[in-house]
């Protein structure tokens, strides 16, 4: 028993396990891989709003984990984020940041603003140093009128009319630059979002199966889970297989019987 | 057409001689190319990167080979160089023969093919990626030809190819939006839709492009010229509108 006292925690990554864990892993642990999204997420500014896309599929390493997740989180009625990177990190921020926006509207009795989300995650992602994997793409309307962000591991933002992130955004971008133009309406922004995951899950490995879009106006917002879903289960007979007789061609047939009765010719029978 | 002699010297002259590329310096960008309804096209950037500072800035990386083919190159441009004078000595000794034919772009891919995996097997590759494209009449009539080397031998045919960046970026357009039987004028479209995209998202491309056709008429390759770039989006004037001392 000694004056010493422990100080409360300042807040930040505590790194003192990090030595423990080089130490095992010198030692031979073989260390759990991370479940990550592998990608393609995107958001535009549209002449009403924002529109936000995402693709279903994730992966851990070659295998798909989860061939139906979703990507796009709820932030606030007015505000959503899709997330690209290590799984567990984008649900836990996005998760996190949620619950903070919904105090602050307690708080200040008003509609929530992108800014606000927008502050609250990049100062925790810059607190962890890029070891919280999230790459967001912010989208929503607030009184100020639409926004759209990206947020990048490390903390850092941008504020873009159009946006991509995740391993399949260079394909999805590719059909942003070559497509996008200013004062687009609803149904051509769902068109190009559309188009851009699609090009996405068809182009990048780590991407695949369907299209989630998500439109966020003044006063509405509108998800539209599996909006499109371009890798249908095509299966040969939906019936499945039957073989009847006669299916087959028979060549010839010999029965031979399984059972053989052995004759008592003298004596008592064997015993059974 | 030794593409190996002098490695094989200076590793018989004992260890001490052998060099091998083990970096690329001068660098290409990406080359796209397309079948297109007379031929194919092809086209890229005139720049050459020395690292990260563009270096060069008047590069052509597209040029005829022989009568009917157009090779692209990007990666270490000398390499592209020396590729270049392996086919002039094969489009040479092949007109000395004189025997009416010529080397088709199915046959000098078969070349290249051959030069670049023998070299990756000697731990010396030639560091490029290389696009052959052209037109040659075959028994079914004129036939068109498209296909890729990489710096480790991997080679395929395609009706559209690209490489570098292009693979990320212009592929997936090339796939959307390409047909057979497309028009010149069409094609350029198209090539000039990806050129753009690239522009725009590839760190180390310019806007100065050449683009190169061959048809059975011949090879054709365009001087260079530029794209026009839009860069007035709302959303670019005042990123911080809603919230002001934001970043």
């Amino acid at each position: 028993m000694t004056g010493s006292m422990d100080l409360p925690a300042k807040g930040g990554f505590s790194f003192d396990l990090c030595r423990r864990n080089a130490m095992l892993e010198k030692k031979g642990l073989k260390v759990p891989g991370f479940r990550k999204t592998g990608t393609t997420i995107v958001g535009l500014v549209f002449q009403d709003g924002v529109v936000l896309g995402a693709d279903t599929r994730a992966t851990e390493g070659p295998i798909v984990a989860d061939k139906n997740c979703e990507k796009i989180h709820y932030m606030a009625p007015n505000i959503y984020c899709c997330g690209a990177g290590t799984a567990a990190d984008t649900e836990a921020v996005t998760d996190m940041v949620s619950s903070q926006l919904h105090l602050h509207r307690y708080a200040t009795s008003r509609e929530s603003r992108v800014v606000t989300a927008l502050t609250l995650l990049k100062t925790h992602l810059f607190n962890y140093q890029g070891h919280v994997s999230a790459a967001l793409v912010l989208g929503g309307v607030d009184v100020t009128g639409p926004h759209l962000h990206t947020v990048y591991p490390h903390g850092s933002t941008d504020t873009l009319p159009f946006a991509t992130m995740g391993s399949g955004s260079l394909a999805a971008m590719s059909v942003f630059e070559s497509k996008y133009k200013e004062g687009l309406t609803r149904e051509e922004g769902i068109q190009l979002v559309a188009e851009a995951i699609c090009a996405g899950i068809f182009n990048d490995l780590g991407s695949g199966s369907n299209v989630d879009v998500c439109v966020i106006t003044k006063g509405k917002t509108e998800y539209l889970r599996n909006h499109q879903l371009p890798n249908p289960r095509t299966y040969a007979s939906s019936k499945g297989y039957s073989f009847t007789k006669g299916h087959t061609e028979v060549l010839s047939t010999k029965i031979i019987p399984l059972k053989q009765k052995a004759e008592v010719a003298e004596g008592d029978a064997m015993e059974e | 057409m030794d593409a190996c002699g002098t490695q094989a010297a200076a590793a018989a002259a004992g260890g001490e001689g052998t060099q091998r590329t083990l970096y690329p310096y001068v660098t290409g960008n990406s080359v796209i190319a397309m079948k297109y309804k007379d031929g194919v096209i092809m086209a890229c950037d005139t720049g050459a990167s020395y690292g990260s500072t563009l270096r060069y800035k008047s590069v052509e990386r597209i040029k005829a080979v022989g009568k009917h083919s157009l090779i692209g190159g990007s990666g270490e441009f000398s390499d592209f160089q020396e590729i270049l004078r392996y086919l002039d000595e094969l489009t040479l000794s092949d007109h000395m023969w004189d025997d009416g034919n010529s080397l088709g772009p199915k046959e000098i891919h078969a070349y290249l093919t051959r030069v670049m995996y023998n070299r990756r097997n000697k731990f010396d590759p030639l560091w490029n990626s290389l696009v052959l494209g052209g037109v040659k009449k075959g028994p079914k009539g004129d036939e068109k030809y498209l296909g890729m080397v990489n710096m480790i031998g991997t080679h395929f045919e395609d009706n559209h190819l690209a490489t570098g960046f292009g693979n990320h970026m212009a592929i997936p357009i090339l796939r959307a939006e390409w047909r057979e039987d497309m028009t010149f004028e069409e094609a350029i479209k198209l090539i000039e839709k990806c050129l753009l995209v690239l522009l725009y998202r590839d760190r180390s491309s310019i806007n100065k492009f050449q683009i190169a056709k061959i048809t059975t008429e011949g090879s054709t390759i365009y001087p260079p010229y530029a794209l026009k770039t839009n860069w007035g989006f709302s959303a670019f004037e005042n990123p911080s509108k809603g919230a002001v001392g934001t970043w």
